[in-house]
This record gives structure tokens, sequence and C-alpha cells, in this order.
């Protein structure tokens, strides 16, 4: 029976070991060395906020695995020979496979600041992290004040959770206006007045440069760039960005960039070896995505395709359109198709935007300027139909017809206001004075 | 059991000072239950529930108004009390005794004997009732009493939680409404009207008032006149024909999260536990046996009830035992007949269990025609029958653990156990009705807050994370698991029966080609 090894139980390898097993009867082995049984990442930041027990964040009960007959071993791998087919776990075991998949996800950045390894200096990225940090700050006794390094998703919520057991935050961010690297203006504007109602403290245009030791070894304190400010804290959390985990890869012959390089197929450049999900890189990025694709749902889809691939059915990873979401604190956000911000936008692309007065809702809608083509829509506050934007994406149609049409979309729960009329009233005006 | 953990989950110091009110209010209810002789009740009834109540209102203003609006469900698990923990432990053995209590030992809540006037704390309630009604307190007045302020008071605190959601406000409005008006305030005043009727609160229908059918209620509901006979036909009508339209129209959350008292007690007072439901899928089987169970019992209970008094006095009654007998066979028959072939495919594997139902129910009524006597059901008096499931039902299950054990396994134990109501409307909603929770495409990041919060124990998440739509019986539509969903994933909603289960795992986002693979068996 042909075996097949993952090493990574994230949503990617555990997605290719589902589908694998609905396909086949192959052997599956996943070697994880973070925790024994599959969790949701996306979760932690509910348990530190106490919505949720750690056991909540895993999707399948203990006894799913034996029943799948997908084999789960707890350890590190430190080296892949590919020549002989085999890995190193844990510095004495070895565990050999026919077919390897490398789905190791990622791992929080870290740009090379003074004192970046004290402790209580600490990324969000696993169920360590998580635990590291109810440790460092378990409530406004012991973490006085914490400061955040670095405004994207991650340290959004790592702010939230402090935030729930009410430490005082700092949250640093280098560019001008949170996110305004994927999120147009207005959006963007929007959420820092919302970060700030939350009493944290937002330093836009700011950037880290030192942390300061105690005599123990723990942070003391911060020195920003821009003002050599002092800032006195007990816990630093660094949130510029992940990249691939794959040092323990640099030892083999697999190809890697930033992370591991698959063409369409997933396959690296060994044969059956491949890579999915945090830690895969394209060759070539697909049309507007980008090559490493660090998001939930495309790991999903490539633990599915692949699951093709390996059961004899070769197939490329095709993503449809691009969507996505989050959750700045109480504000919700979706995205379906693209719509790019000012920094990173081409010429062709332009917008409508509305803005709710409460200042919790908005939505941005990107169209072609020359065809009207509907290009893609962010909304914050109101929930949309994934379905709708799909399928209107795929049939090309123009913003007109997306703007009248704006309420087939409406995914809000029952009895919500609706805005579309003054969204359209606002939209009809706009077009009017252009 | 766990301590509360992060010390910044303590209370504000208004909190606290609301919750202290609360506890004075509790403590002269607890004086008046020690037979501690108060001077003047009206006046120490009228403080008691106020205290309560602004207790309760100023305690849910500061914890809400006083934060931006949004999910409010940080240290839900430190708390000890919505956490297992000690606080959660003792209020659950206090709140399982006051039910031992009221429905065994009413005695001593200071119910007068034999005309003897109330003492205690049914005494101190005596003014209220008497300002109703006109007659002096019952056990049940003070129930009820206490019932309907627990609705109201935490009602107010659930709106204010959800002031950002629209739908849990008004189904909260709807509840409170319900409980004031049908189940305290109108039965008082139809008592006042005619005296002769029995106690009915119109919301409740049968299975869920098992009681409504049997001998004393119909003969005086016959005497009661025209009033009588409307509410006797109103309680048939319900049964048979508003609830099925209503249900095909909405799904069962009409009737479970919007007017019942049972579910609006559990969406109320119950709120802050919610989350101690069991999910897993062993917690799901035994759900599904014994909520079934309760049905056919319930179902056999009162055939029999009603098919022995019938028998007493066939003058009376234009209905003759055995007609009745097989009509009831007849109509079980018919619907297990039209499921089967209509709906034999949605059912899958439960299709045998349904079917073991209706043979069970079906060789029992064949029984009580072959082997009853005039009073005796074979061997068992339909009395004894009666009374062991209003003792092991009524009052054990809805009360005592129902009620009870919400610091433990959750406030809608009984809804999801045992209530054969649910289990009606349940399969109804399962097999024919519109309602649904429709998934966002791709978007759930099976993140587990669904699941989490759902107070039925479903895992919610095990269907949103494939895509797929959830039609499960259970479902009460409270809508919280889209209230929490951080992605947007989830929408309860009334739409046409066609595409309304998609087994598939039909996730957006994937190229089309690929769906077609990953959805083949
Ligand atoms: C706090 C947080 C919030 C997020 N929220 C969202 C969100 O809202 N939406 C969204 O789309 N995405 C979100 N993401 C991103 C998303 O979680 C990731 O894209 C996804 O989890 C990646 O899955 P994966 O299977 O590729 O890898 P991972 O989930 O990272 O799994 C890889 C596993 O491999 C293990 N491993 C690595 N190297 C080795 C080795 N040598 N030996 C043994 N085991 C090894 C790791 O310990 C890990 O357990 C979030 C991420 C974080 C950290
Ligand atoms: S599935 Fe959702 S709406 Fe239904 S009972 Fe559970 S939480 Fe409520
Ligand atoms: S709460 Fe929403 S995102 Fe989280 S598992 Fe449920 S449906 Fe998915």
């Amino acid at each position: 029976m042909e075996h097949i090894v993952i090493i990574g139980n994230g949503i990617s390898g555990v997605t290719l070991a589902r589908h694998i097993r609905k396909l086949s009867d192959k052997k599956i082995t996943i070697v994880s060395a973070e925790t024994d049984y599959f969790f949701s990442r996306t979760a932690l930041m509910y348990v530190y906020m106490g919505h949720m027990k750690f056991e909540h964040t895993q999707p399948y009960e203990d006894w799913f695995w034996r029943k799948n007959r997908i084999e789960l071993v707890r350890g590190y791998v430190h080296h892949i020979d590919t020549d002989n087919k085999v890995l190193k776990i844990n510095e004495r075991d070895f565990l050999s496979y026919d077919k390897l998949v490398i789905a190791t996800g990622s791992k929080p950045n870290k740009f090379g600041w003074p004192g970046q390894d004290l402790l209580g200096v600490q990324g969000l990225y696993s169920k360590q992290d998580l635990d590291a940090l109810e440790k460092n700050a378990p409530n406004n006794d012991v973490c006085k004040r914490a400061v955040i390094v670095g405004g994207g998703l991650i340290g959004i919520e790592l702010a939230e959770m402090l935030n729930s057991r009410h430490i005082p935050v700092t949250f640093l961010v280098r560019e001008s206006s949170f996110w305004n690297g994927v999120l147009p203006q207005g959006e963007s504007a929007m959420i820092n007045r919302h970060i700030k109602n939350h009493h944290i403290d937002l330093r836009l245009s700011t950037n880290l440069k030192e942390i300061k030791s105690d005599d123990n070894g723990r942070v003391k304190s911060i020195i920003i760039e821009e003002t050599g400010e002092e800032i006195s804290c007990d816990v630093v959390g660094l949130t510029a960005g992940v990249s691939p985990n794959i040092d323990f890869i640099k030892s083999s012959n697999i190809e890697t960039g930033r992370g591991v390089k698959v063409n369409r197929y997933l396959e690296t450049n060994i044969p059956d070896v491949y890579a999915i999900g945090d830690c895969a890189e394209q060759h070539e990025a697909i049309e507007n995505r980008r090559p490493i694709e660090a998001v939930w749902y495309t790991g999903r889809m490539m633990g599915e395709t692949l699951a093709q691939t390996i059961c004899g059915n070769r197939i490329q990873y095709k993503p449809g359109h691009w969507f996505n979401s989050a959750k700045f604190l109480d504000i919700e956000y979706q995205t379906y198709g693209w719509v790019f911000s000012e920094k990173s936008k081409q010429d062709h692309e332009q917008h409508f935007h509305w803005k709710h007065e409460d200042d919790t809702k908005c939505i941005t809608v990107a169209y072609h300027k020359d065809t009207n083509e509907f290009l893609g829509i962010n909304t914050f506050g109101i929930r949309m139909r994934h379905e709708t934007f799909d399928t209107w994406l795929t049939e090309h149609r123009d913003i007109d017809y997306v703007m009248n049409h704006l309420i087939e979309a409406n995914f809000d729960p029952e009895f919500y206001k609706h805005f579309e009329k003054d969204i359209l009233s606002a939209y009809n005006n706009q077009l009017q004075t252009a | 059991m766990s301590l509360a953990k992060p010390d910044a989950q303590d209370l504000s110091k208004k909190q606290k000072l609301a919750v202290g009110m609360g506890v004075i209010g509790l403590f002269i209810l607890v004086l008046a239950l020690f037979n501690l002789d108060l001077p003047n009740t009206s006046i120490f009834l009228t403080v008691s529930l106020l205290l309560i109540s602004v207790g309760t209102i100023l305690f849910a203003n500061d914890a809400y108004l006083t934060k931006l609006k949004g999910i409010k469900n940080d240290g839900v698990w430190f708390k000890s009390i919505s956490s297992r923990g000690s606080l959660g432990w003792i209020t659950g053995i206090v709140l399982t005794s006051f039910y031992v209590v009221l429905y065994f030992y009413e005695g001593l809540l200071g119910a007068g004997v034999d005309g003897a006037a109330n003492t205690g704390l049914i005494g101190l309630f005596d003014p209220l009732s008497q300002l109703l009604s006109g007659r002096p307190a019952s056990q049940w007045f003070v129930y009820g009493t206490l019932y309907t302020i627990a609705i109201l008071a935490f009602g107010y605190k659930f709106i204010l939680k959800y002031r950002h959601n629209r739908y849990e406000q008004i189904r909260t409005i709807s509840v409170m409404f319900f409980q004031l008006a049908f189940a305290f305030l109108i039965p008082e005043f139809m008592y006042v009207m005619n005296s002769d009727l029995p106690y009915y609160d119109l919301k409740n229908v049968w299975p869920l008032n098992y009681y409504n059918f049997e001998q004393y209620r119909i003969n005086s509901f016959i005497n009661g006149g025209t009033i009588g006979m409307v509410m006797l036909i109103f309680g048939i009508v319900s049964i048979f024909v508003i609830t099925p339209i209503l249900t095909f129209k909405f799904g069962k959350r009409w009737y479970c999260s919007w007017v019942c008292g049972c579910g609006g007690l559990a969406e109320t007072a119950g709120d802050s536990f919610r989350h101690l439901s069991d999910k897993s899928q062993s917690a799901w089987k035994i759900e599904r046996w014994v909520i079934h169970s309760v049905l056919v019992f319930v179902v056999l209970m009162t055939t029999a009830v009603i098919y022995t008094y019938l028998g007493y006095d066939p003058d009376k009654y234009w209905l003759t035992r055995d007609v009745f007998l097989f009509s009831v066979a007849g109509f079980l028959t018919l619907i297990f007949a039209l499921v089967m072939i209509f709906k034999r495919n949605e059912l899958g594997k439960d299709a045998r269990y349904g079917a073991i139902g209706y043979f069970a129910i079906i060789i029992a009524l064949i029984a009580i025609h072959l082997f009853s006597s005039k009073t005796k059901l074979f061997i068992f008096e339909a009395e004894t029958l009666r009374t062991s499931y209003g003792f092991l039902i009524g009052a054990i299950f809805s009360g005592v653990i129902g009620t009870g054990f919400y610091p433990i396994f959750g406030n809608r134990v009984w809804c999801r156990f045992g209530c054969p109501m649910a289990a009606i409307l349940g399969f109804q909603q399962r097999m024919f009705s519109r309602f649904r929770i429709t998934t966002n495409g791709g978007q759930c990041i099976s993140c587990g807050n669904c699941s989490t919060y759902c107070e039925m124990g479903i895992d919610v998440r095990a269907y949103a994370q494939k895509g797929e739509n959830i039609v499960r019986s259970s479902c009460v539509g409270c809508g919280i698991c889209s209230a929490v969903c951080p992605r947007g994933v989830l929408k309860l909603e009334n739409d046409s029966m066609k595409g309304r289960i998609n087994p598939t795992e039909v996730l957006l986002g994937n190229d089309v080609d690929l769906m077609d693979l990953v959805n083949q068996k």
C-alpha cells in the first residue's frame, strides 16, 4: 500500500488527508510538531479572550482520525532525505514515505530588531505562542502595557485580544494609515478611527527601533525610530507578517525560494514531493494572486486539488475568483474580486466608495474605467453573499448592474436595516457630478 | 471545576452594586420562605421584585452600554458562573432544590391547606394575586410571577447585549410579550371573566401542555360555554393547522425562540449558559433516542387518557373509543406513508428510527384496542400513565433538570432532549419547511464560534466548513450562530424548498471542474 506522509497538521495537510481518504485506501500519516490534533489557527484569539476553550478550536473529535485511518505522529521533522525517501523526526526516529507532502505553514517575521529575542517578546502564530501570551499577559497587573509591532490582520487581532483583558495597548503601524497597502483610503481611515474608539493607542507612520531589556533579560521598554520616545511595556507582540516555515528543508535537495517552489500541480522539483498551503510558493503568481498565499481557504483548496493528483487524477491548482474576510474589532470585512488600495492599483481601476454616517459600515466597489466592468467589492459592516458576487464576476457584469442589484447580494441577518437605496443614490449622484 | 482565571474579568463597582440589589431582593423572598412574619406583604413584595428587576437592569446597562456595539463574549469561559465553576454549581444546586420544592413540597413554600390562608413565600404573593384575579396565590402563581420577571429583566439584558442585532432584539421582545400577556396576564383575566375555565396559556400547544385533553379540562371547556368551546377548538386547530403552516413558512423557530415560555426563559435568563451544551456526536445520538421516546410516550399517553374517559361516559361525547383509536392510527399511518413516499431520500439513515417509532405506536394502539377493559389499559390504569408522564417528563425533566441544570448542561437541555413539541416541530422542519441556515460559500475559517454558542449542541461548523446549508430538526433558530460568526458565514432564512439541502461539498472559490470531482462520492 502506498504510504503518503504529510508534514504539518494545519488546514492544508488535514484537508489533503481527508480527501485522499475519501478517494482511496492509501496509508496516510501526518507528522506535526505543534499539537496532537488539528485545530483552527484562526480561532486562537478567541481562546485567549475567553470566548472558547482550546478544545472548541478542534473541528474534529478525537475519534475521527482513527476511524478514518489517518495516523498522527507528534514530532518535529529535522531533515528530509529525498534519495532514500526517508524523514528524520526528533533526531532519532526515521519514517519512510512513498509520497511526501510539505504543509508546514508559516512563522512570524522578525526583521532583526535589537532585542527581538528577549523574554516577553513574541509572535502570534502557534499554540505555543498562545500559551506564551497566557503567561506573559494574563492580566493588567502582570502586563501593564503591551506594544504591538506591525499593522496587519494578526496585529489587530492581538490588539483586540489584549484589550479584552483591559491591558493597555500601543499599536505601532509603519504605514500612514492602517493596512493601507491593501485597503483603499476611506476604509483604512474608518478602521483607524474604530481602533482608537476602542482606546487602543494607535501610532501611524511609526517604526520600532529597538526593544530594551531589564536585568533579567525581559523586555522593559521599546524605542520608537522616528521620535526616540521610550515606551515601557511588559510584552511586545511582533506581527509584521509571516513567511514560510521551511528552514529545515534547506538541507535537502528540494528547491526553495521564500517558500517551497511548486508548479501549478503543486509538485516540487523532486518527484513524489509536493508542497501546499502557506509554505508553497508558485513559480509564477496566478493572475492577481501572490506567489505565496497565506490564507485559510487557499490552503484548503490546495489540499483538495492535490488529493486528486495523488490519487491518480493529475490536475492543476486553479483558484477561482479571489475572496477573503476578516474582522477588525467589531467591524466585519469581506472582499470579493479585486479591490486594490491607492498604493497598488493600476490606472484603469476606478472606485466608488460609500460610507454610512455611523462610521462602522462602508463599501468600495472597483470597476474598469473604460469598460465599466465590475472588478470587485470590499464591504465593511454589511455581510454579502459569496455566491452572488462569484456569479457576477464570472458573467463580467458591469458596475451599473451590480449597483442596481446589490440587494440580491445582501447576507445580513433578517430584520437588519438595508442600505442599498442609500448606496444607489450616492452612486447615481457621484456619476452625475463626475 | 475551573477557578476564574484572569483578574481583569472582575465586576465593576456599579455591577457589584447591581448584584447586591438583586441579592437583597432575593433575600426578602428567602426571609418569607422561612416564614418570617413580614409586616406589610404588599410593600415587601413590591420592594423585592423591584430590587431584582432594577438590579438586573443596572447590571446590564453597565455591562453593555459602556462599550461599543458588538459581540460580548469576552471572558465567558473564565467566569465562574458561566464555566461550570463553583458559582455555576451553587446556582445549579439552588435552582434544582427550588424546583424540587415547587413540584413536590409546596407546603414548604407556605401553601395554605384546606382553605387555610397562605403563609410564607406564597403568602407574600397573595396581594399581587388578589389584585389580578381576586384569589389567593398558589405556588404556581409565585412561580409564574418569578418566571415572568426573569424573562422580562433578562430579556432586557439580552436586548442590550445584542443591540447591534435586530433579529435578536425583535425575537426577544416577542418572547417577553408572549410570556407577559399570554402566560401570565390573560389566564388571570380569563379567570376573572369565567372562573369555570381551566388555566389556559393559549400559546401552549399540545404536546407541550400534555394535560390539555384530560377529562377535567375537556369537561370544563364544554361546560364553559362559547368561550370554552372556542378554547377547545383553538387547542385542536393549533396542533393540526396553525403549527404546521407557521413551521412550514418559518421553521420551528416561530415557536421555540419567538413564542414559547420554556424557550423564552432559556433565551433570556439562560443566555449566559448557552455554550455549555454538549456538541459531541454521541450527545446527538442520545438526543435523538431520548426526545423521540418522549414523543412516542406522550402520543400514547394522551391517546390512552382520552380513550379511557371516552369509555366512562359514552353518551356525553359523540366520539366513540374505537373511532378515536382508528383515527389516531389512520392519521399516523397517513403521515408515515407520505414521508416514506416523498421524503425517503432526505431521511437517509433516520428512516429506520422513524419506522421503529411508528410501529411501536401502532402496536401499542392495537394492544389498547384488544386488551383494555373499561378502566384499564391492559395492565395499567391510564391515569397511572398520565401521572408518571407528569412526574417524569413534566416535573423532573422540564423543571428540575431542564432549568435547574442550566449552569451545568446549558440552557436548552429540556428543549433538546425532552420536549415532545420540539420533536414534532423539528420533524416538520427537517422534512417540510422553507427554513434553513444558508452558508456563505467558502468564507468559513472553521473557528468554531458557531458550534460553541449553539445552545442546541449542533456542530454548525461541521456544515459551514463544507459549504453545506444547515437543515437540522433541533435548530430553534435562535440566530446566535449567525451573530457570533466573525466572518459573516451564516444566515437564517426562509426560501424555497428547492436546493435547501445541499449535501455536496459546494465550496466556492475553487475551479468548477474540481468541485465536480470533489462532489463525486
Ligand atoms: C492568528 C492568526 C489568524 C489568522 N486568521 C486568518 C483568517 O481570518 N483568515 C484566513 O484566511 N487566514 C487566517 N490566518 C492564516 C491561516 O491560519 C493560515 O493561512 C493557515 O493556517 C495555513 O495553513 P497551513 O496548513 O498551510 O499551515 P499551518 O496551519 O501553519 O500548519 C503547519 C503545521 O506544520 C507544523 N510544522 C512546521 N514545520 C514542521 C516540521 N519541520 N516538523 C513537524 N511539523 C512542522 C507546524 O507546527 C504547524 O502545526 C490566520 C493566521 C493566524 C496566525
Ligand atoms: S444552529 Fe444556530 S440558530 Fe440553530 S439553534 Fe444552533 S445557534 Fe441557534
Ligand atoms: S463561526 Fe463562522 S467562520 Fe467560525 S466556524 Fe462557524 S461558520 Fe465558520
